[in-house]
């Protein structure tokens, strides 16, 4: 493909200024759809982990077993 | 057959088990959506003839056409997930419905927008208010009430009820939508797929549009299952897989 055909392929015979923006917000919004759940995945587990963290220091820790004696 | 069918349904609506079943199948869904979707692009900017009256602003059916119809299947699975919800309250029908509210109304909103770029150049408008594109604007608002209504409420299973209902409710607007352009007179063009019947597109312009159909479903499914999947550890937090999935003793 030489940049006669991809200049003709990207001016869309004189609507690239209608087509391309239609192009560029399928892509965009659905882009978005799929990263905002992953970072707000991110978050929970961070959440979910420190959580757990807080719970674990909270109990008492197991009595020591006695090793051998002095 | 009637022993076996409830009993698989009934262990797939367990969370747990649909946050592995959701799992294993979420990165096959995104793959087929990249590959289906790379073909369709292909096929409907290159491929693809210029239209005799409209030259190459056609191409937009090939992202406006597959997200309409992807704005209406959504709302018919958030509807019936809804109607699951409100009569068997089942957890897992309550997530799928309310979590596909922000998937449908990127759609609606794509096809809104890519509607009015290829409203301009063709009909002379952005905008008009017949009656396809104001039930179509009706079905984001509607959308956007379920997410909104979902979020009003301190308890979040009770916000999914309330949405659930608004969501049932907001059913009709699916038929209008798309008969709207055989009851009412309007400036959008009706539809020339059938299912039953030929339809009237040249083939090399209709195999990238079935094929960016497809694409939409495979993306929505992809993208449905991460959002459940979230949400079901988030709503499920205090049970016994979710810490095992946070402290890594299951695998993700």
């Amino acid at each position: 493909m030489n940049a006669g055909t991809l200049q003709h392929f990207f001016a869309m015979g004189g609507y690239a200024g209608y087509l391309w923006p239609a192009y560029a917000v399928f892509f965009i919004v659905l882009l978005a759809d799929f990263v905002a759940p992953a970072l707000r995945r991110r978050r929970l587990m961070h959440e979910l982990r420190s959580r757990l963290a807080r719970k674990a220091a909270r109990q008492p820790r197991p009595a020591p077993t006695p090793t051998e004696p002095a | 057959m009637s022993k076996w069918i409830p009993l698989w349904l009934h262990k797939l609506g367990s969370p747990p088990t649909f946050y592995r079943f959701a799992g294993a199948l979420r990165p096959w869904m995104l793959a087929l959506a990249l590959l289906t979707g790379a073909i369709a692009l292909y096929g409907g900017l290159v491929t693809a003839p210029a239209d005799y009256q409209q030259g190459d602003a056609y191409r937009i059916i090939f992202i406006h056409v597959p997200s309409a119809w992807m704005s209406l299947f959504i709302y018919g699975v958030m509807g019936f997930a809804a109607f699951l919800a409100l009569v068997w309250r089942i957890k897992l029908a309550e997530v799928v419905a309310m979590e596909s509210a922000p998937i449908g109304a990127a759609f609606t909103f794509i096809t809104l927008v890519t509607g009015s770029l290829w409203g301009k150049p063709m009909w002379g408008t952005w905008w008009t208010w017949d009656a396809r594109l104001t039930s179509e604007l009706v079905l984001l608002f509607l959308y956007l009430g379920v997410i909104g209504l979902y979020h009003a409420f301190e308890d979040r299973r009770q916000g999914a009820r309330a949405a659930a209902f608004l969501a049932l409710i907001g059913i009709i607007n699916v038929p209008i939508v798309h008969f709207s352009v055989n009851w009412w007179n309007t400036l959008h063009q009706g539809s020339t797929i059938r299912l039953l019947g030929p339809s009237t597109i040249a083939p090399g312009m209709l195999w990238p549009l079935l094929t960016m159909m497809l694409a939409t479903k495979f993306y929505y499914l992809a993208s449905l299952f991460g959002r459940v999947r979230t949400d079901l550890l988030d709503l499920e937090s205090g049970k016994d897989w979710v810490r095992k999935i946070a402290t890594g003793e299951t695998p993700q």
